[in-house]
């Protein structure tokens, strides 16, 4: 049989999913020991039980200075930043992406300008957000939110314009107006888009975090990162982007989850031969 | 005056003049069904009926008055495809119809108002023949059936005008044919006045009760596009004794103008053009 016809069985399917990351695992820990056999106190490459013992003292032993746990304070603040910030890209990516979308005379006046701010690197204006924001929360959500709301914003758009106009002329053959094609036929169709755009947008969401809590933050996931690393602090530094990367996939998972369950004609659409 | 009045209607794409004079009345009740080549001028007819596409010149009346120059309740449509809702199962892909009418800001009816619109529903889903499947999503529905739901949509709405674009070309024939008796007798039980663009001539002369053939009248051969499209036959299908007649005039239409052959066999004709 020929390679292109053959497919791996599940149980086939998850042992070559799953190798490379064993492959991975066995690698580090051999180039660890190597390390360490040369120099016990080698910060590059740490032991496993360095990582959990450093993760112990911070996930379950109050800081000294603060009396926090910082482990779960890093992730609490750097997740509510997170969601705060894809939460209000997402809200403002639908509104205008849509109305974008289906109303011309509103897309002719909005949509060259949220092109032109999407093009503008977010990284390169955050001293700009610190001046006006100052240094606190606020700049951090903002950054977030002139990173990826303009992306959804512009998807939302073009997703609603992928909407057959055979829906759009039926609905108003039914007497529809331009709000109530809005509401019942864009709107509905344009929500599980809205997900596949947020799932899409999430990993840049993460960098213009991480990269405003490195520069000014007093916690947080990539605040803890950026400071352990004068210390040479690999034993700190691997868990947490392991966790980032957990984290990450959680709420890609979520989101998958939660498009299936609520539209699932959204994801069976193969045999009307829709779009999606 | 007659219920549809097309007067001294043109069409042109910018300098291409697509339709040419078309001049006619169709009367209540009527079933035209339009046949042509492929950029005949058929569908923009049909376009410009539906109120999507502007006639350059002419106008097209309805009982008395100027169409609307965007579609509008007057005139229900059923696309080839595409035209149910894909989020809503088919109780309320028809159900929306009447809350679009009925609640012009949520679009949403809820409690008694709710339950006698779909009493009503439900009935317009028995008459199409979609009962055992009025909880299913449009995916989950064959060809037949979505067209079968998109045909129960726009009737609900109560249209003066039913206009059918292809509805049945990308059916499977059996499939036609089970279609061709509930259009037929829908047109019948409900007195619609119906417009039907077709590809397959056979289809167009067992339905309908009128069939025009779109074609040119005038051809330059150094210039292809110079001239557009006009109405050159126009029969009157009520007759049923005109059959026989029919057949040569179908054989003459279907060589000349249309460059089909017409088999014994409809299955054959399905890729005909």
């Amino acid at each position: 049989m020929r390679l292109i016809n053959r497919h791996p069985s599940r149980p086939l399917k998850l042992f070559l999913g799953l190798l490379p990351f064993v492959i991975l695992l066995f690698v580090y820990i051999g180039a660890s020991q190597q390390r360490l056999a040369e120099n016990p106190n080698d910060k590059l490459l740490p032991g496993i039980d360095k990582m959990v013992s450093a993760m112990d003292r911070l996930a379950f032993e109050p800081s000294k200075r603060s009396g926090e746990y910082l482990f779960w304070q890093d992730t609490g603040s750097s997740l509510q930043r997170l969601g705060l910030g894809v939460t209000i890209s997402a809200l403002a990516g639908l509104i205008v992406g849509l109305i974008n979308g289906a109303i011309p005379m509103v897309r002719a006046g909005v949509s060259p300008l949220v092109t032109a701010i999407s093009l503008i690197p977010p990284m390169a204006i955050l001293p700009i957000l610190f001046i006006i924001f100052g240094l606190g929360e606020v700049s951090k959500v903002v950054l977030i939110v002139i990173g990826i709301a303009p992306f959804i914003m512009r998807d939302m758009q073009a997703r609603t314009l992928e909407i057959p106009t055979e829906q759009i002329i039926k609905a108003q053959t039914l007497m529809a107006n331009s709000w109530q094609i809005l509401l019942r036929v864009l709107l509905p169709q344009i929500l599980p888009r809205l997900l596949d755009s947020v799932r899409l947008s999430l990993g840049a969401a993460w960098l213009f975090l991480i990269a405003a809590e490195a520069i000014a933050a007093t916690d947080g996931l990539g605040y803890r990162i950026f400071l352990v690393r004068r210390y040479l602090s690999m034993d700190v530094i691997l868990p947490y982007v392991l966790w980032i990367t957990f984290l990450a996939f959680v709420i890609d998972w979520l989101l998958r989850l939660i498009s299936h369950r609520v539209f699932p004609w959204y994801h069976n659409q193969q045999n009307s031969g829709q779009p999606g | 005056m007659s219920y549809i009045h097309i007067d001294r209607l043109w069409k042109h794409y910018g300098e291409t003049p697509v339709l040419e004079h078309i001049h006619t009345d169709v009367e209540r009740g009527a079933f035209v069904t339009l046949v042509g080549t492929s950029g005949c001028g058929k569908s923009t007819f049909l376009k410009m009926l539906l109120g999507v596409e502007q006639p350059t010149q002419g106008q097209i009346l309805l009982e008395g008055e100027a169409i609307r120059a965007e579609p509008d309740a007057d005139r229900g449509i059923v696309f080839q495809r595409y035209s149910v809702f894909p989020h809503l199962n088919v109780r309320d892909n028809i159900l929306i119809a009447l809350e679009f009418r009925a609640s012009r800001l949520s679009a949403r009816l809820f409690g008694t108002a709710r339950q006698q619109a779909l009493g009503q529903v439900d009935d317009m889903i028995d008459n199409v023949g979609l009962g055992h499947a009025a909880t299913r999503y449009p995916h989950e529905l064959s060809g037949g059936m979505q067209q079968r739901l998109a045909i129960a949509q726009a009737l609900i709405a109560k249209p003066k005008i039913l206009l059918l674009d292809e509805p049945f070309g990308a059916l499977d024939p059996g499939i036609r044919k089970d279609m061709h008796t509930l259009v037929r007798a829908l047109w019948r039980d409900e007195g619609l006045t119906i417009f039907m663009v077709t590809h397959d001539l056979k289809e167009a002369f067992s339905l309908g009760t009128r069939l025009w053939v779109f074609d040119k009248t005038r051809h330059d051969p150094q210039a292809p596009h110079r001239y557009g499209s006009t109405i050159t036959y126009d029969l009157d299908l009520s007759d049923n004794t005109l059959n026989l007649d029919n057949k040569s005039l179908s054989l003459e239409i279907s060589q000349t103008v249309l460059h089909q052959t017409i088999e014994p066999d409809p299955t054959d004709l399905h890729h005909a053009s």
